[in-house]
């Protein structure tokens, strides 16, 4: 096998050495009851060729390739990933390193990573961020964990019902087992979060949570939030699966958002079933020793030297143990590496062009769908994402679409039951004003 | 020093990126519109955001050069101990990178996922058959995501049985996340003192276990890299008081193909596909943590899974009492890829060998080494061993000084200052995957620097010397946090 | 770090045996830590302090000490309220390092003038340090 290096030589040698007669020896430790009383039940070793052409057998059974246009989001946005970001990121010294503890050898790792958290503050527009977290989802989870802490004796978190799906479960996943309560606000028919109950919850209450874009591409009116939220004595929570829009519209940061986290898979990470995906997370300076995740902070070497290390280790399990603001160990390392290369191959003058360019498509395909009668549900700004309603089925024409190679847009019942005839559409610059036409005209015509 | 990997290369320097570029420079090929432009909402319009301009050279110098200054598996041994700091085979990376399955969105119907699936499937099947595992769950991102699973699921099962139970047995040995992630599901952490050869005794678990403790979470083999010989004992103690028992699998490259986990008496357990199954760190992610568990506990594994009907595969909510969703999809599955390819193209039997050679390599170090450092617990090792500093100390050499030297030497230091009951722990996990003239490499090198730190012992309190940057002010770095740029 | 006969502790403060130190001021006292606490912490980059109008019974913890690597929690060596914190270990920790039997912790009004009768001194402190 060609990662095991040893030849029976050697392993005798080595046997010798420890004064062993056997490989069998070594695990004399372990008692016969724990032991297997079989092999493994596992396929015959492939080699290198064989395992390819496994991989493309189970590529032929997809109904999806590199061809296909995906006209949906929903937290996985199909946008292009430049050459640049796989090669860089796949460079076997970044991908193949350890966790950077010893600083003087991982310099690379860690001021990337400043670079990424820097990067990342500036988008959100928060003041710090951190190394990142595991998706978008268990970021929410922990920015409201975080929240709690933060306020003490408060219990309950109040999450809008326009926050993704998946990403409201995940909350309840990581809420099951403690006292606090979760409490979900109504959205109104044209996809807005209505915050009229928060009033009656203000002594317990502790944090709200708000996505914005949210599921349904609509951008929240953050400002007016956060000030309501804030008189509650509460901190605002804001979420986002498009980080993109960030380049169009102001920051949650900006708008008083107390901690920004969201999925940031649309700066570079391929889509990939959803993973590996890249939890971002940012909170104001005064929170940061309650902020959960790794953290890369600048200093000097013994010569005075600028170089980073991993820093406010005592937030974190390895030190704080049970008492620790989360179990959180890994980051998503390579991803948000990832998202740094892409973040500094855009620029400031690209990240505007691009989420223009991307406003642009989808106002594009939003008139061109009411033009062949159908409804666009999300009103106000919205960024690649909006809902439409359609008058008739529209199941078979989006069959006759995929036949196409053209996935158009999400079923919306299944998640929202008063939603039942509307489905959720996502452009990207990669979104041709051709298909938006081909599909608009299908619609026309069914 | 002239035969050892250790020696200066060519290092280019390199700014932070904001400051190189100009304003107008674009690396990004941003395709022309063929669409008009549309009115923008002016009253939510953001300016300007700060981030650098720079042109595609700029960008591809940059990471290049940074990337330079990182030690990898690539350019040389990593002797971390519970790290299992593998090779991570080239081929995996070609197969996480298929443009289908790449390609793959989530939140797509089934049918058009199929191949997708089958793979989560399949893999599931694998990670069962390795530990002997009843059900398994893929979506933890991480292992202490995995743990976490696994906590909720005590919590449930309790629950489900109307029991409240609050607290958790911990050896002293635990990793840091077991605590952390047991406080999360309202358990408080109880903490077992090891007995004096580095294991567990059933008398003293015995002694803690009542019908308030859900159980005990264990680490097998042990953080010491010894193989816990009462394991059975402790499970059928933690089981007679109704609790249950957790494996941390983070050491299960020791024990592949020769320990059956369920048989020990483990009834949830997570792996590190990052450690075990040889995919990439990544300099600290994204990794995943499978949860696996027993007949019993099936019904509360994360939802939803992957399952094979009479259509093809489909991604289902199975258990009736499931802890539900732990990731917004289904865990980093480009990471379960490369694990998926590693298992097939090692094969049951290379997969035991895999184990063996590890615990092999490590009492090889162990076996070469004792006659220089200190062996705290001197039992047969898994696949790590653990040494202290404590002949070092009369030469005021620390634990710390050698771990740095060893970077001048070619070396990443093994884990140091863990576990906590080891003063000065030095803890060494060769992995199979190094050949003998590599490991003979790294003990040459510590041997000499045990005699550096009596003939030299400044040398070592300098080191490294010839690294990119010296030794970094840490408690600068704490006091006056610096966090972006 | 300090051998027991380098350690420093003035003897018109009383000590407890988890390190903190009081010193009386009428109905206060100020509250900081032992020489010996900080030598062992070693560099103190974060002081972790309560907040003005919080009630701790003797024997609570009232806040924590980190090094880079440690953290530390500080125990009451008497009841009562927290009447001013020492702000200036917000933005200089390391001052405990450098005296810190100058810089105190925390002024608290006490609850009970006995309880200080109950501390150590000096001399019983550093026998509790030799055992």
């Amino acid at each position: 096998m060609r990662y095991l290096p040893h030849t029976e030589e050697e392993i005798g040698q080595m046997l010798q050495v420890i004064g062993k007669n056997s490989l069998e020896e070594l695990f004399s430790s372990i008692p016969e009851e724990c032991r297997r009383q079989n092999l493994m039940e596992l396929p015959k070793a492939k080699s290198e060729y064989e395992m390819l052409a496994h991989m493309n057998e189970l590529g032929r059974m997809m109904k999806i390739d590199g061809d296909t246009k995906f006209l949906i989001g929903a937290g996985s946005n199909d946008h292009y990933i430049p050459e640049l970001v796989g090669q860089l990121a796949g460079r076997s010294e970044f991908l193949t390193s350890y966790t950077p503890y010893q600083p003087e050898i991982s310099q690379g790792t860690l001021q990337a990573i400043f670079e990424y958290q820097t990067l990342t503050a500036r988008l959100l527009g928060v003041d710090v961020a951190n190394a990142s977290m595991y998706d978008g989802a268990s970021a929410l989870a922990e920015g409201l964990l975080m929240a709690i802490r933060l306020g003490k004796k408060r219990k309950t978190v109040a999450i809008s019902g326009a926050i993704h799906p998946h990403y409201r479960q995940v909350v309840h996943t990581y809420f099951q087992a403690t006292e606090y309560r979760i409490v979900e606000l109504e959205v109104d028919e044209h996809g807005i979060t209505d915050f009229s109950i928060l009033a009656e919850l203000q002594d317990d209450l502790a944090a709200v949570a708000v996505g914005s874009p949210n599921f349904f591409g609509v951008i929240e009116d953050v400002g007016s939030i956060a000030e309501n939220v804030h008189q509650l004595g509460a901190l605002l929570v804001c979420s986002f699966s498009e980080p993109l829009a960030f380049g169009l519209y102001n920051s949650p940061g900006d708008l008083g958002a107390d901690i920004v986290c969201g999925e940031g898979q649309s700066l570079g990470l391929a889509k990939s079933f959803g993973g590996a995906a890249l939890g971002m997370f940012g909170c104001k300076q005064d929170f940061v020793r309650a902020m959960p995740g790794r953290l890369v902070g600048q200093t000097n070497d013994l010569d005075g030297k600028r170089g980073f290390v991993l820093t406010l280790n005592t937030r974190e399990q390895h030190i704080r143990r049970e008492k620790a603001t989360s179990n959180i160990c890994s980051n998503q390392g390579i991803c948000a590496l990832s998202a740094a290369i892409y973040m500094s191959a855009l620029g400031g003058t690209g990240l505007k062009q691009l989420a223009r360019l991307n406003y642009d498509k989808a106002e594009y395909f939003k008139q061109q769908f009411v033009q062949s009668g159908a409804e666009i549900v999300s009103h106000g700004p919205t960024f690649n994402e909006f809902v439409v309603k359609f008058g008739f089925d529209f199941e078979p024409v989006r069959k006759k679409l995929l036949g196409k190679n053209i996935v158009a847009g999400l079923a919306l019942g299944a998640y929202y039951p008063q939603l039942a005839n509307c489905y959720l559409f996502g452009v990207t610059e990669k979104t041709s004003k051709d298909v938006m036409d081909m599909v608009a005209e299908e619609v026309q015509h069914g | 020093m002239a035969d050892q990997p250790g020696t200066r290369g060519l290092i280019f320097n390199e700014p932070l990126l904001w400051e190189k570029g100009k304003n107008g420079r674009c690396a990004m090929s941003i395709p022309e519109s063929d669409v008009p432009q549309a009115a923008l909402p002016e009253h939510c319009r953001r300016e300007d955001v700060r981030f650098p301009d720079l042109a595609e050279l700029d960008v591809v110098r940059h990471y290049t050069r940074l990337s330079q200054w990182n030690f990898s598996i690539d350019s040389g041994m990593y002797p971390l101990g519970s790290c299992t700091m593998k090779y991570n085979p080239k081929l995996n990376e070609k197969l996480a990178a298929s443009p289908s399955l790449a390609n793959s969105h989530p939140m797509l119907e089934d049918g058009l996922n199929q191949g997708t699936i089958r793979l989560l499937y399949d893999l599931q099947e694998y990670l069962k058959a390795i530990t002997g595992m009843a059900g398994v769950s893929l979506q933890p991102a991480a292992g202490a995501q995995g743990e976490l699973a696994g906590m909720l699921m005590f919590a449930g099962y309790f629950k489900a049985k109307g029991e409240q139970r609050t607290k958790i047995l911990i050896p002293d040995t635990a990793h840091g996340t077991n605590p952390a992630s047991a406080a999360l599901c309202g358990f408080k952490p109880v903490a077992v003192k090891s007995g004096a050869k580095g294991t567990l005794s059933a008398e003293s678990v015995a002694a803690l276990m009542d019908e308030q403790t859900a159980g005990i979470m264990i680490t097998n083999p042990n953080t010491l890299g010894l193989f816990e010989s009462e394991i059975q004992q402790i499970a059928e103690i933690v089981h007679g008081k109704g609790g249950l028992v957790y494996g941390d699998g983070a050491n299960m490259n020791a024990v592949m193909g020769i320990v059956d986990i369920a048989r020990t008496g483990v009834d949830v357990m997570h792996l590190n596909l990052h450690k075990t199954f040889s995919t990439p760190h990544g300099g600290g992610g994204p990794g995943a943590g499978p949860v696996l568990c027993v007949e019993k506990l099936l019904p509360f594994l994360p939802s939803p899974m992957a399952v094979r009907n009479d259509d093809g595969y489909a991604m289902v909510s199975v258990g009736e009492h499931s802890i539900g969703r732990l990731h917004a999809f289904h865990g980093n599955y480009s990471v379960l890829i490369r694990a998926y390819g590693y298992i097939l193209s090692m094969g049951a039997e290379n997969l035991k060998r895999a184990s063996q050679y590890a615990v092999l390599n490590a009492n090889y170090v162990k076996s070469r080494l004792t006659d220089v450092l200190h062996l705290p617990y001197d039992s047969a090792c898994m696949h790590e061993c653990v040494f202290s500093d404590k002949h070092l100390q009369k030469h005021k050499v620390m634990t710390l000084d050698l771990a740095k030297r060893l970077i001048d030497y070619g070396y990443h230091p093994p884990t140091i200052y863990f576990p906590l009951i080891v003063s000065g722990a030095i803890m060494i996990e060769p992995t199979e995957t190094e050949c003998k003239d590599d490991i003979d490499g790294f003990i040459e090198a510590v041997k000499t620097i045990v005699g550096e730190a009596e003939s030299n012992p400044e040398l070592l309190h300098e080191a490294p010397c010839i690294s990119k940057v010296r030794r970094l002010d840490e408690t600068q770095a704490a006091r006056k946090p610096c966090l972006i740029g | 770090m300090k051998e027991l006969d380098e350690l420093i502790l003035p003897d018109d403060i009383r000590y407890s045996a988890d390190h903190e130190w009081a010193r009386i001021e009428d109905e206060f006292a100020y509250i900081g830590i032992s020489d010996f606490a900080q030598d062992q912490l070693g560099d103190i980059v974060f002081v972790d302090m309560p907040e003005v109008g919080d009630s701790f019974d003797q024997g609570d913890e009232f806040g924590s000490l980190e090094s880079v690597k440690a953290v530390s929690e500080m125990y009451m060596p008497l009841s009562g309220e927290v009447v001013e914190i020492n702000e200036d270990l917000s933005e200089s920790p390391e001052l405990l390092n450098a005296d810190p039997y100058e810089n105190w912790i925390i002024k608290i009004r006490m609850e009970d003038l006995e309880d200080y009768d109950q501390l150590l001194d000096a001399e019983a402190y550093l026998e509790s340090l030799e055992e």
